[in-house]
């Protein structure tokens, strides 16, 4: 496989030109795989077993950085918030989610286009700008919310993000006013694969709207849910800005987000050693919810094809 | 998943239903809609009408909708309390170079990969795949420590440069697409002569338009919308951009809800802007893969 600078194409066989060609052409994405993501993995493993504030020398501290994890109150916190927030906001989510792709997908139903646009249009914002404008909505004093809670009830509306007990579920609403209609529109063309002979012929067999939902639509739907499902919670553990920017991990670190913890532990306060060591046993938690994802990717992955192929 | 439903019975020939049609009546659907496009609307509306406020106006009880007088200059004065324009130049620079990079790079190796078979291309395939799921965001203290060693920090390269080595969720939309174009076209074309490369650009690239432009939508809202990503390459306020800017903004003031409020709506715009213009890239690429672009 190294005679490639011959200039006359006849000397390779096919085969061999085939495979110097496959090589040549995704050799860009295996270059950056080592340099981006190999490199870094060996390094946050080697970093997990030191100590290191980016200034002097990194000191060998063998397991020691593994052992103060479980101590660590604080981290223990980040990954229960984490967690609490992921069951919270994914089933919720998915629920929104499907239920408004249902509505729509209705033959009856018009401006489909307009629709999905308009539930769309949240995605595409800068999450600092929504953090800052539903800061303003949460507002305790002057906000809308509780502004209007004010006026219709009579009462002071609660605190919100000043909370401790409503901050995640305050965060879990404004996360499901964003990312409803991504999901929406995933479901939806789900929606639009399944075959309508199975309901012609469920029909046929009497089958009502609630019948065919539970046996036929919620089952072929169930590898689509199921993959929003794990990827909605590996993306809690990327929740970043909105503990940056809205409420600082507070209040009493209910919302100690793991991202922002590990931020604060690597740039805040630069422990590069114990911060990768939280990096790596959330790794291998992601990698564990991952396999369970490609335990299923055969249901997924068909239904690609079959998407991909209709367009 | 098999589903076992279709035992027909032919004599009991009930009236077919509408096909999706819930128990509701169309008129209620529509009123779920709605609704559901007012709770879309509404914070929009009170970013803009809380731009257009003066200070004491924010601050009154009961809130009112309609600002009186309005405060056209809570815009100027809000961008020019920092430098926005200089943010919102980085973020282009920055976003424009990401792109090109993404795609270009991305489009050659999901030819690679849908088209040549090597040995290891199966696994190496699945490594691509695999990467969808691994949390970036768990290597940013490696990351930012090979950055340093490069002497990249405080530049846009640690932010640009990753992206021309192509992107797992794109490499994955796009070989799915060139999958379906027909090889018959290779075949002629390499009849006539033409190399892969020369393939590559003549067929392949023009015939798939869409799924560039998904992935260019896609790489273009990650890039802008990106976070932490800045917040820790970027240290000197002239290299910020508009997030990281929008955030230290927040910082400068107590409360001054009317010009944070101008702000965000500006750093609102273009994101929304290019998502108006390219819509139908938004919705054939999230169709095309079942998810939205969440590459890390």
């Amino acid at each position: 496989m190294t005679a490639i600078n011959m200039p006359g194409k006849k000397v390779l066989s096919p085969r061999l030109r085939e495979a110097v060609n496959g090589y040549l052409f995704t050799s860009p994405w295996l270059l950056g795989f080592l340099i981006f993501v190999i490199g870094p993995m060996i390094g946050l493993i080697w970093l997990s077993f030191h100590r290191w504030d980016l200034i002097g020398d990194p000191r060998s501290v063998g397991w020691r950085n593994y052992e103060r994890l479980f101590s660590d109150r604080l981290f223990l916190k980040s990954m229960e918030v984490t967690i609490i927030y992921g069951l919270g906001r994914v089933p919720l989510g998915i629920f929104v989610a499907l239920g408004t792709a249902l509505l729509l997908n209705n033959r009856r139903i018009k401006f489909i286009g307009i629709w999905r646009t308009i539930y769309y249009m949240p995605v595409v914002l800068p999450p600092v700008a929504i953090s800052l404008v539903w800061m303003w909505i949460y507002n305790p004093r002057y906000g809308i919310l509780n502004s209007t809670i004010q006026q219709v009830l009579g009462v002071p509306g609660p605190r919100w993000l000043d909370d401790p007990a409503l901050v995640l579920p305050s965060l879990m609403i404004m996360a499901v006013w964003v990312a409803a209609g991504r999901n929406m529109i995933i479901y939806l063309s789900g929606l639009q694969g399944i075959s309508s002979e199975l309901y012609e012929a469920s029909a046929i067999d009497g089958a009502g709207y609630w019948r065919q939902f539970w046996r036929i639509t919620l089952p072929l739907l169930t590898p689509i849910i199921f993959f929003n499902l794990i990827t909605g919670m590996i993306d809690t553990f990327k929740l970043f800005t909105q503990a940056y920017v809205m409420t600082e991990g507070g209040p009493r670190n209910q919302s100690l987000f793991f991202t922002y913890y590990l931020f604060q532990k690597g740039f805040a306060q630069y422990q590069m050693g114990y911060a990768s060591a939280m990096a790596v046993v959330v790794f291998f938690i992601i990698m564990a919810l991952t396999l369970l994802v490609f335990r299923w990717s055969k249901a997924w992955v068909f239904y690609e094809g079959e998407l991909s192929g209709a367009s | 998943m098999a589903v076992n439903v279709a035992v027909a019975m032919p004599q009991r020939k009930n009236r077919l239903r509408e096909k999706y049609l819930p128990h509701l009546g169309v008129a209620a659907i529509y009123a779920i809609l709605l609704l559901g496009a007012v709770l879309i609307f509404f914070p929009f509306a009170w970013t803009i009408s809380t731009s257009l406020k003066t200070e004491q106006q924010t601050l009154e009880y009961p809130p009112t909708w309609v600002p009186d007088p309005v405060q056209w200059e809570n815009y100027p004065n809000a961008l020019t309390a920092r430098p926005f324009g200089r943010y919102y130049l980085n973020t282009t620079i920055i976003t424009v170079l990401s792109v090109i990079g993404q795609v270009t790079s991305s489009a050659v190796v999901a030819y690679g990969f849908a088209r040549f078979r090597f040995p290891g291309s199966g696994v190496l395939f699945m490594i691509v795949l695999s990467t969808l799921m691994i949390p970036f965001h768990m290597l940013i203290i490696p990351r930012f420590i090979l950055f340093k060693h490069l002497g990249w920090l405080d530049t846009f390269l640690p932010l640009i440069v990753p992206n021309f080595f192509g992107g797992a969720f794109s490499i994955f939309l796009l070989r799915q697409y060139f999958l379906t174009i027909p090889l018959d076209l290779d075949e002629a074309a390499k009849m006539d002569g033409a190399s892969a490369f020369q393939i590559f650009m003549r067929i392949i690239l023009p015939l798939a338009r869409p799924a560039l432009g998904a992935v260019a939508v896609f790489e273009f809202m990650s890039t802008w919308n990106d976070f932490l990503g800045p917040l820790i390459y970027l240290s000197s306020d002239r290299n910020y951009t508009v997030s990281i800017g929008l955030a230290a903004f927040r910082n400068d003031y107590f409360t001054a809800w009317h010009l944070y409020m101008a702000a965000a709506a500006v750093a609102m715009l273009a994101p929304l802007v290019v998502f108006f213009l390219a819509q139908k890239y938004f919705i054939s690429g999230v169709a095309l893969t079942g998810s939205g672009g969440s590459k890390g």
